[in-house]
């Protein structure tokens, strides 16, 4: 038997051009599509999409391929109907972890791929819906990107689309003209714009900005966090009384926890007043004192300034006073107008959702009164079913103003409250148990400090944070004596910070049992 | 179709002899059933086939014209049931809808209808749900097709093909006196593309003739002994018309070099992709010219044994490619082969997966082997096939997986249902977790994060009915949800009226948001639209005490998140017997902004009054414990990482696709979450008495605040 020879000279060269649109529901992938085959067929090619569309619900991740050929005496191509991985001329992300998603596929390969991507994020529900910080990392994907593709075109389009008041498809589409991939020129692909139906201008906008920025690349670094804003101490800051808190930060404290010190002063200033600030850099300034006996020089004064943060998230507790300072500041109006977008002869009213419980109300009072109340159940619940309840709030209206006003005005009092009393018992205990924990193992000294991080929020939030606190604590016995202790209790916090309802957390503390 | 218009579309329809067509296919067919001469169309919506019904159901002017009827069927068996108008009258009609969902729901109809047979061209189509971006059980409806004797159609994916289907199906269902099934697949529906077009044709025997003229003919029934006959009329006459109409008209096509010693048989729907893969593999080009003969069902039942032998005959081996479980076509091409003595060999589901869809990679690697068995020179000297294998085995790469998150389809910005949700989450905090049984339609994402609530789901409008055994005295009740969708496809009897007459104790939430949402947002009987063409606003609240039920809550505001879950727990511990019905109604939020968006703007426009609504949050009260976003998942409310030294989590953010829908207020007061929400209401061209308000409210508001912010020792704010 003898094998027949294969000609394959009978076949055409040609090959269609390949592009992959990988976008969210409602981001304009459809549009994105329809332009890229409109501006084809007008140009004489012949170009074929398809989608997987699904059902109608915004937010969930889909794609669009298109293929197109240059028409040879009128044959019809065969086209593919979905993506082959590895055979991908250009990938059109509208969202940086889309982008991601599609080097995942196969479809960037580093030997054929243009990958135009948009590097804003928008967050998935299982990045959000974490009690910590669950974003997924963007370096992570700028480096697989910049690592798959042949060629890649990335900055924010969705910010720059916002300006010209569009979406981010018309900026992929002036990116897509920008980097000559396709054989057609910039005024067709403007043809393809004004041609279409409805928002041409914006569009065009868009198209033209995304363009430039295109063809004049500008460095555009990807962070998962903006950095911290660490102001610099000011030599002055108009009054005596701050002045000397500057001048205490500075001769009192080491130069590494400075920055973040005055951080913290200038927030329980606002929070507070000046003296609570001070009492902050007292107790500050002796755990500075406790840094260097632990030996804090070598380790950056870490302690110190893992202290310097901490203390005055815990100083600056979250209580209705504070709340009701803030709803009611005059410069809080001119921001949200920002916010919302709102025109100068727009009117823009307010209304705040809260919901006291006789809880905070107690908390609110002076120590002994509240106490009172809260060791008479039957008292307590009476008052309970009185208060409890949901209130819609509008502070843009006198009476709620005055209402609003009167609960911040119980700040002056604010150092009497049952409320206060309790965080600063819980407060002291903390400190004593890491300043404790330093004289042992500094670093997880350090550790304990920032397990402050878990208590946040109000009513059942911040029952759920305090438990996974002292959860947390509790295995701090086991982790004295170790020389990773502080990585351990480190890996709790995280585990801590990956659900509601510390299912995670418990898993790491059997482990830390085991050790 | 209530809020979306398809008038573009409808043009479409209009064209005329030699005019070109653009667009996607599942519109090609729709102008191809007019072109056809079709007298009726009914179905029930579903992707990938509802813009066949959305743009029929807007384009009454060119049915009216044409004396066609056109109707939106209450299920997909009420539309099989329609085609009982082809069996005594030659009129030809086509139904339609998602499969193999709907061909289950269709069945009892379609075979009886398969049984006694039609005069006058009966046409299915269905849009074979299967592969990526299905939203139903991978199944292959070619099962149908087999028991029920009706002829599947599965044309090549371009549209020349699929409308020449359309009109040839016709033909051959008349031929053939037998119903035939026109299959696309999702991609077919939504692919891009074009033909040329023929004028409309008007019926040549209309429906009103038949009404006037009634034919009846008891042999056409399916009763003793006409069932028999049937039967014997469907082997003896039928099958043989139907294989004589295929072969003389060519329905099935023939690609490549006319002899060769290996040989690929495929289905027309996967023509595409199999040429994408013999390209890849050097063995075709992008014009479709291949170097191995290739037979391509369009007909995937019956298969025409003569040219299957024929093809088979003078090689060593063929291949088939058919996609998913059970390997039909394999199996009967065995036994074709087994029967007439040949000896060809026949690989298929040996080298091809046996489930999943038939991508170009997939195919490569299948015919490879194929190759590699029986026709090695085949493979030699080509081209590297296409690899990302070394890109995806990086570790840049392989860290990725970690990190990009699973993003599923889920309840829009706005929508009505995650409230309900997120009451029945805090139900639950309270009350204890319960079993939930879950229904099919939008309501069903809330089985995906931050709620996951849900644990089966057994078919539209049968959530209530899936929870029927747990009915026995227990400390705990069943919850079971259902839309209004399933509710009016066949909920009504199936679930409630099971429920009221077995005095099922559980707990039932009839998810009412005034459309069929998940399918397009078409009208429904409890519709609150006044559609001029049908029948809206019945009240599901009276149709489930009108079969009985006495337990029912209506509540017409599902925002209300306090209440609703107040009535969770009234619904969970109420002594009274029979289920306990909850009807939540509010209008599906993204037809609510496609009907509200262009009034509000027209009204800004012409200076009347206006006040939009959206929510913020004050980035210093939030904490970044996202609980608001555990009972949210709204895609406008997201996470936002601030330069506040003093803050590691990212603090929630509201973004300006808000629609001011109240659920983070509700929520946060309902839970008792922090009080960073403000609802912002922005009045748009505000009245004179607006004006001198706010103007009297700011002098004095902002005497008192300067007044309190004097006497404050503070920090200048600095530049950031």
């Amino acid at each position: 038997m003898t094998a027949p020879l294969i000609d394959r000279s009978t076949l055409s060269a040609d090959r269609p051009l390949t592009i992959a649109i990988l976008a969210m529901g409602g981001q304009g992938g459809g549009v994105l599509s329809d332009w890229i085959v409109a501006l084809a067929e007008t140009k004489g090619w012949m170009a074929q999409s398809t989608s997987v569309p699904g059902v109608a619900q915004r937010t969930g991740a889909t794609i669009y391929y298109i293929e197109m050929i240059a028409a040879q005496d009128g044959r019809r191509p065969v086209l593919a109907l979905m993506p082959t991985p590895g055979d991908v001329d250009i990938v059109l992300a509208a969202e940086l972890m889309e982008a991601g998603r599609s080097v995942l596929r196969g479809l960037v390969t580093p030997d054929k791929t243009t990958l135009i991507a948009s590097t804003h994020r928008s967050y998935a529900v299982v990045e959000k819906e974490r009690p910590g910080d669950g974003t997924g990392d963007p370096t992570a994907v700028i480096d697989a990107t910049d690592f798959a593709a042949k060629r890649t075109i990335a900055f924010d389009m969705d910010a720059l689309a916002a300006k010209s008041g569009s979406v981010v498809s018309a900026t992929l589409f002036g990116a897509l003209a920008a980097a000559r991939v396709l054989p057609f020129g910039r005024d067709d692909f403007e043809a393809t714009i004004k041609s279409g139906g409805k928002g041409i201008e914006p569009s065009l906008a868009a198209f033209r900005a995304a363009y430039e920025r295109t063809v004049t690349p500008k460095p555009e670094a990807v962070t998962r966090t903006p950095p911290k804003r660490l102001d610099p101490l000011p030599q002055m800051a108009g009054h005596a009384v701050l002045d000397a808190l500057l001048t205490r930060i500075r001769t009192e404290l080491p130069a590494e926890a400075q920055t973040m010190a005055f951080a913290g002063v200038k927030k329980l200033v606002d929070y507070q007043d000046p003296a609570y600030a001070g009492e902050y850099l007292d107790l500050l300034a002796r755990l500075f004192g406790e840094d260097r006996a632990a030996g804090g020089a070598t380790k950056a004064h870490a302690f110190t300034l893992a202290a310097a943060k901490y203390l005055a998230v815990a100083m600056a507790y979250d209580d209705p006073i504070r709340v009701a300072d803030l709803k009611i500041r005059s410069n809080r109006l001119g921001r949200i107008r920002g916010e919302v977008g709102a025109k100068p002869e727009q009117i823009v009213y307010t209304t705040e959702y809260m919901h006291p419980r006789m809880e905070e109300v107690c908390g609110t009072l002076p120590k002994a009164l509240g106490s009172w109340i809260e060791s008479r159940p039957k008292l307590f619940d009476w008052l309970d079913r009185r208060v409890n309840k949901g209130r819609r709030v509008r502070p843009g209206t006198l009476l709620w103003f005055l209402g609003l006003s009167l609960v911040a005005g119980r700040r002056s009092g604010r150092r009497g409250t049952l409320r206060h009393a309790r965080e600063m018992a819980h407060r002291d205990a903390w400190i004593a148990k890491a300043v404790e924990t330093l004289r042992a193992n500094y670093d997880l000294g350090v550790e304990v400090v920032a397990t402050r991080r878990l208590i946040k929020g109000y009513s059942d939030t911040h029952v759920r944070g305090t438990s996974k606190f002292d959860r947390v604590l509790s295995a701090l016995p086991l982790l004295l004596p170790r020389d990773d202790g502080a990585a351990w209790l480190r890996r709790l916090r995280q585990a801590a910070l990956l659900d509601e309802a510390g299912t995670a957390l418990d898993g790491a503390l059997k482990t830390v049992a085991t050790l | 179709m209530a809020e979306r218009s398809f008038a573009r579309e409808v043009e479409d329809l209009k064209l005329g002899d030699g005019e070109i067509f653009k667009g996607e296919g599942i519109l090609a067919i729709t102008k191809a059933l007019l072109q056809s001469g079709v007298s009726y169309v009914g179905g029930y919506q579903g992707s990938p086939i509802s813009h066949l019904m959305d743009v029929l159901a807007d384009a009454r002017d060119v049915m009216d014209e044409l004396g066609v009827h056109f109707e939106t069927s209450a299920s997909e068996a009420a539309a099989a049931a329609m085609l009982s108008a082809s069996v005594m009258y030659p009129l030809r009609g086509a139904v339609t809808w998602k499969s193999t969902a709907g061909t289950n729901v269709a069945s009892d109809a379609l075979s009886n209808l398969a049984s006694g047979g039609v005069k006058g061209g009966a046409l299915v189509i269905i849009g074979e749900d299967y592969g990526e971006g299905s939203s139903i059980m991978q199944e292959r409806s070619h099962a149908y097709a087999m028991k029920s004797q009706m002829w599947l159609l599965d044309p090549r994916p371009n549209l020349p093909s699929i409308v020449e289907a359309v009109e040839a199906g016709f033909e051959l269902s008349e031929a053939s006196n037998t119903p035939v099934m026109l299959e696309v697949r999702i991609r077919t529906c939504h692919v891009h593309g074009s033909f040329v077009a023929k004028a409309n044709r008007k019926p040549a025997f209309s429906l009103s003739e038949a009404m006037e003229n009634p034919v009846r003919d008891v042999n056409r029934i399916v009763l003793p002994p006409a069932s028999f006959l049937h039967e014997k009329e469907k082997l003896e006459k039928r099958w043989p018309a139907a294989i004589d109409f295929i072969k003389a008209r060519r329905l099935n096509e023939y690609f490549g070099p006319n002899h060769g010693d290996v040989g690929l048989i495929v289905l027309g729907g996967l023509y595409n992709s199999l040429i994408r893969a013999l390209q890849l593999l050097g063995l075709a080009d992008v014009y479709g010219t291949s170097l191995i003969p290739i037979y391509v069902l369009n007909v995937a039942y019956p298969l025409i044994d003569d040219e299957i032998v024929d093809f088979c005959a003078d090689k060593r081996a063929v291949m088939m490619i058919e996609e998913g479980a059970p390997d039909y076509i394999e199996q009967s091409l065995n036994t074709i082969l087994r029967r007439r003595d040949l000896s060809t060999r026949v690989a298929g589901k040996g080298l091809l997966p046996m489930g999943g869809e038939y991508t170009a990679p997939v195919l490569v690697k299948g015919i490879a082997g194929f190759l590699d068995a029986h026709a090695p020179a085949l493979m030699g000297n080509r081209p590297p096939v296409p690899d990302p294998a070394p890109v995806l085995a990086d570790a840049r790469v392989k860290a990725l997986a970690e990190i990009v998150p699973p993003r599923p389809a889920g309840f829009c910005t706005g929508c009505p249902e995650r409230p309900i949700f997120a009451a029945l989450k805090l139900t639950e905090l309270e009350l204890g977790t319960h079993h939930v049984s879950a229904d099919i339609g939008c309501h069903l994402f809330s089985i995906l994060p931050p709620f996951n609530i849900g644990a089966t789901t057994m078919g539209y409008g049968l959530g209530p009915a899936s929870a029927s055994a747990f009915n026995v005295k227990a400390g705990k009740r069943s919850i079971s949800v259902m839309g209004d969708g399933g509710f009016w496809h066949n909920g009504l009897t199936s679930s409630v009226g099971n429920a009221v007459f077995n005095k099922h104790d559980g707990v039932i939430l009839i998810v009412d948001n005034f459309y069929s949402s998940a399918t397009g947002g078409q009208d429904i009987l409890s519709s609150r639209a006044a559609n001029p063409h049908r029948k809206t606003n019945n009240s599901i609240v009276d149709a489930v005490r009108g079969i009985g039920a006495t337990w029912v809550r209506q509540i017409d505001r599902t925002y209300d998140v306090a209440k609703m879950r107040d009535t969770f727990k009234e619904a969970l511990t109420s002594d009274e017997p029979g289920p306990k019905i909850i009807v939540a109604s509010s209008e599906c939020m993204l037809n609510k902004q496609r009907r509200v968006k262009p009034l509000f703007n027209a009204a800004v426009k012409s200076g009347v009054r206006a006040v939009k609504e959206r929510f913020g949050v004050d980035e210093e009260v939030c904490t970044g414990d996202h609980a608001c976003i555990r009972l949210s998942g709204c895609p406008s409310l997201s996470v936002k990482h601030t330069d506040d030294p003093l803050k590691d989590d990212p603090v929630a953010a509201i973004d300006n696709t808000c629609v001011g829908c109240g659920n983070c207020g509700e929520v946060s007061e309902a839970a008792v979450l922090c009080p960073s929400f403000y609802r912002a209401d922005i009045i748009h061209n505000p009245s004179r008495f607006d004006r001198l308000s706010s103007r009297l409210r700011a002098s004095v508001i902002g005497w008192l605040q300067r007044r309190r912010e004097a006497g404050r020792i503070v920090f200048e704010a600095s530049e950031s």
